[in-house]
């Protein structure tokens, strides 16, 4: 091998590393919750903010969480496929609406459709720290032990939901 | 127009410096100094090459309140990072811990400036190799005529 051809050698690698870094989304972090179980919390549902709701209501179910505000501009992107989500499947799904008025969250849920079992009202943002959540939406799914098994930081395509959401919860749901 | 520029100037640094200003009440000044300390330690997840001191974000200006909370509660430093780890993961540490996965990221920067050493040792090394060749009789003569023709000129 020619001496002079190894600046060119190091400098493809060099490329080949930095193109991969490119096509990565840093928004994309390892989410610490992956099997352990769902932080605990008890809030109001949306709908009728004298009833609470509790990660262990959902005990011995598979289910979805999904984190949205209406003040979130991709959840509204993202609104639609939870829709067809709901047409389409069977699958428990649980809205946290994070640091959000009730009015808004309500008025935004009347326009867009309501695609949620049970709405969770999170106004102040604290079960949004106990899930660690920093971009919303973000979408975590649950076996029936209560353990996070999935989490997803912003939105929820179809192809996300075809490709890896259902047949997780397939998944679980055998377990 | 002097005057205007200053106002302007005055009115921009106020909006930056607003940023992380908050007005947080401590028992003592030590505890302001951790306070500090840590907020300049964690990472904002929202904007990430920002910490938790200079970010302006909803997220932020939360953590900075469940900081100061943990502070006045009377939690040391290593239960708040822990609190703040075991929520966002190592990534909202500036420091991230020494670990298997983190190996890369602490000694990488050695290990390419290792190689950088090694290539650049070589390079000098080689270079030093450059065979030198003796002047012969013909060559000799000849530098001495060019040096001479030099100093009759000047």
């Amino acid at each position: 091998m020619k001496r002079t051809l190894w600046p060119l050698i190091a400098f493809m690698i060099l490329v080949v590393f930095l193109g991969i870094g490119l096509t990565k989304d840093p928004r994309k972090l390892p989410s610490p919750f992956i099997g352990k179980p769902a932080p605990a919390f008890t809030l109001p549902q949306l709908h009728q903010l004298n009833k609470t709701f509790s990660p262990k209501d959902m005990l011995g179910k598979v289910w979805i969480l999904n984190v949205w505000a209406s003040w979130c501009v991709s959840c509204r992107a993202e609104h639609h496929v939870l829709n067809s989500l709901i047409q389409n499947n069977k699958v428990n799904l649980i809205g946290l609406n994070y640091k959000d008025q009730v009015a808004d969250a309500r008025r935004w849920l009347s326009r867009y459709g309501d695609p949620y079992q049970v709405s969770v009202s999170d106004v102040e943002g604290l079960a949004g720290i106990d899930w660690g959540v920093y971009g919303v939406p973000e979408t975590f799914v649950m076996d029936k032990k209560g353990i996070v098994r999935l989490k997803h930081t912003g939105p929820v395509t179809n192809k996300d939901i075809t490709e890896e959401i259902i047949p997780l919860i397939k998944m679980l749901e055998k377990e | 127009m002097k005057g205007l520029l200053i106002v302007l100037t005055l009115l921009f640094s106020l909006s930056t410096l607003n940023a992380a200003v908050e007005l947080k009440q401590f028992k003592n000044a030590e505890q302001e100094q951790r306070y500090k300390n840590i907020i300049d330690e964690l990472r904002c997840l929202v904007c990430q090459n920002q910490n938790l001191a200079d970010s302006n974000a909803g997220l932020a200006q939360d953590l900075r309140k469940q900081v100061h909370k943990m502070i006045l509660a009377g939690d040391d430093d290593e239960a708040i990072f822990d609190y703040m780890v075991t929520r966002y993961g190592d990534f909202v540490l500036y420091r991230p811990p020494f670990k298997a996965t983190t190996f890369l990221l602490w000694v990488g920067p050695f290990i390419i400036f290792a190689l950088g050493l090694f290539v650049l040792i070589r390079f000098i090394r080689q270079r030093k190799k450059v065979v030198v060749t003796e002047l012969n009789s013909g060559d000799k003569e000849k530098l001495k005529q060019l040096l001479n023709e030099d100093k009759e000129q000047s």
